[in-house]
């Protein structure tokens, strides 16, 4: 089907008139935008409406109620966890999506990686000592965000993102196959579902304590040594596993189709 | 009487241009994966903004101290912890998208949008 020339001409007319159209929208926008701007409270002041007894409930009775040193944490993995739930959920789908549009069946992926497979970093011996140096340091970073995300910044998903980052940068590093004898395709499922499924069980009992889930059965410990918090800790290392099967099943998607 | 900020607003002010740039990105360009990157300029901008919505001024990250639990001490935890849900949704959206344009690259061999939809006009199924 080709365009005749009263099309094109129309198209191009659509055209023209989409372009300005376009940028009269995103200006008008921007000038609303930046009036609301204007008129919010003054940026870090204190006493704006955003400060308000929600805060104060959360800083006095965060210590007490959860055990966990770090409010954010304790508002991500006790008061709200099952939003939390609903995120590593949302991981999941993505990377099941993911595995749906991008496994490889008929090996197209697998072809074209190996035409262009002399030029990978694998066959660099520099990026491979370096790698090498690189990975047990932040093998030991990860896991030491991820275990005290319940006493200082970071937890599960910023531990767990960087450990991903490490299982893809030891992928890059030394092949798919050398990856594949510690994580392939059936542990790595195993790991996200059992994680998964871990989180909801251990958070459902509060659908048998008649929805209230603050009072813990599990002793909550002395507040800034690494077993406080009660469920935090766990939680934290399930969401980890999550967040780093998940970053480093997408890379392994991308890059060849499976895992 | 309404006070304008104009100056002390400027994180914010921020979050609005990388908002608007975003959003042109969208807008202007035919190339799904630049309009991939400009959605991701967009989730930047709103994490942007919702982290400064939470800053107070010379006061301390949420993580206590031992023996202080006075609120006045301490910025609000809640936007931040509501920053990791936006964070979490965009990387999944952004996987999601990457995956699909690929599939559609694969398909038609070709990322720009109109070229796209003349191609699938023949299309019945």
């Amino acid at each position: 089907m080709e365009l005749n020339p009263v099309e094109i001409r129309l198209l191009r007319r659509f055209r023209k008139m989409y372009m300005v159209t376009a940028f009269l929208v995103s200006l008008a926008m921007t000038a609303v935008l930046l009036l609301t701007v204007f008129n919010l409270p003054a940026f870090g002041k204190a006493g704006n409406p955003a400060e308000n007894e929600v805060i104060g409930r959360y800083i006095e009775k965060g210590l007490e109620e959860t055990g966990a040193v770090n409010i954010v944490a304790a508002v991500i993995l006790d008061y709200r966890a099952f939003d939390t739930l609903g995120e590593t959920l949302v991981l999941f789908t993505a990377l099941v999506a993911v595995l749906m549009l991008l496994k490889d069946e008929a090996g197209v992926f697998n072809r074209r990686y190996r035409e262009r497979s002399k030029f990978e970093p694998e066959k660099d011996q520099i990026f491979r000592s370096v790698a090498g140096m690189l990975i047990p340091c932040l093998l030991v970073f990860s896991i030491y965000i991820i275990v005290n995300g319940h006493l200082s910044a970071g937890g599960g998903f910023a531990g767990g993102a960087i450990l991903g980052a490490t299982l893809v940068l030891y992928n890059i590093a030394y092949g798919l196959e050398k990856a594949r004898g510690f994580i392939n395709e059936k542990n790595f499922l195993r790991f996200i579902t059992a994680a998964l499924l871990f989180y909801s069980v251990v958070k459902g009992y509060s659908f048998f304590t008649g929805g209230n889930h603050l009072p813990s059965v599990i002793p909550l410990g002395f507040p800034g040594s690494i077993f406080s918090g009660g469920l935090i800790l766990p939680l934290n290392i399930t969401v980890g596993i999550v967040v780093a099967c998940v970053v480093y099943g997408a890379f392994c998607l991308f890059n060849r189709g499976g895992l | 009487m309404m006070e304008f900020h104009l100056f002390t607003n400027y994180v914010e002010i921020a979050a609005v241009i990388l908002f608007s740039i975003g959003f042109s990105t969208l807008l202007f360009h035919q190339n799904l994966m630049k309009k991939i990157i400009g959605f991701n300029i967009m989730d930047t901008a709103i994490f942007l903004f919702l982290a400064a919505k939470g800053y107070i001024a010379g006061r301390m990250a949420p993580i206590l101290v031992e023996g202080a639990n006075d609120p006045s001490l301490y910025i609000n935890p809640v936007p931040s912890a509501l920053v990791l849900t936006g964070i979490v949704v965009s990387v999944s959206v952004t996987a999601f998208a990457l995956a699909l344009v690929l599939r559609l690259y694969e398909r038609y061999g070709t990322l720009h949008l109109d070229e796209i939809l003349y191609l699938t006009r023949g299309e019945h199924d």
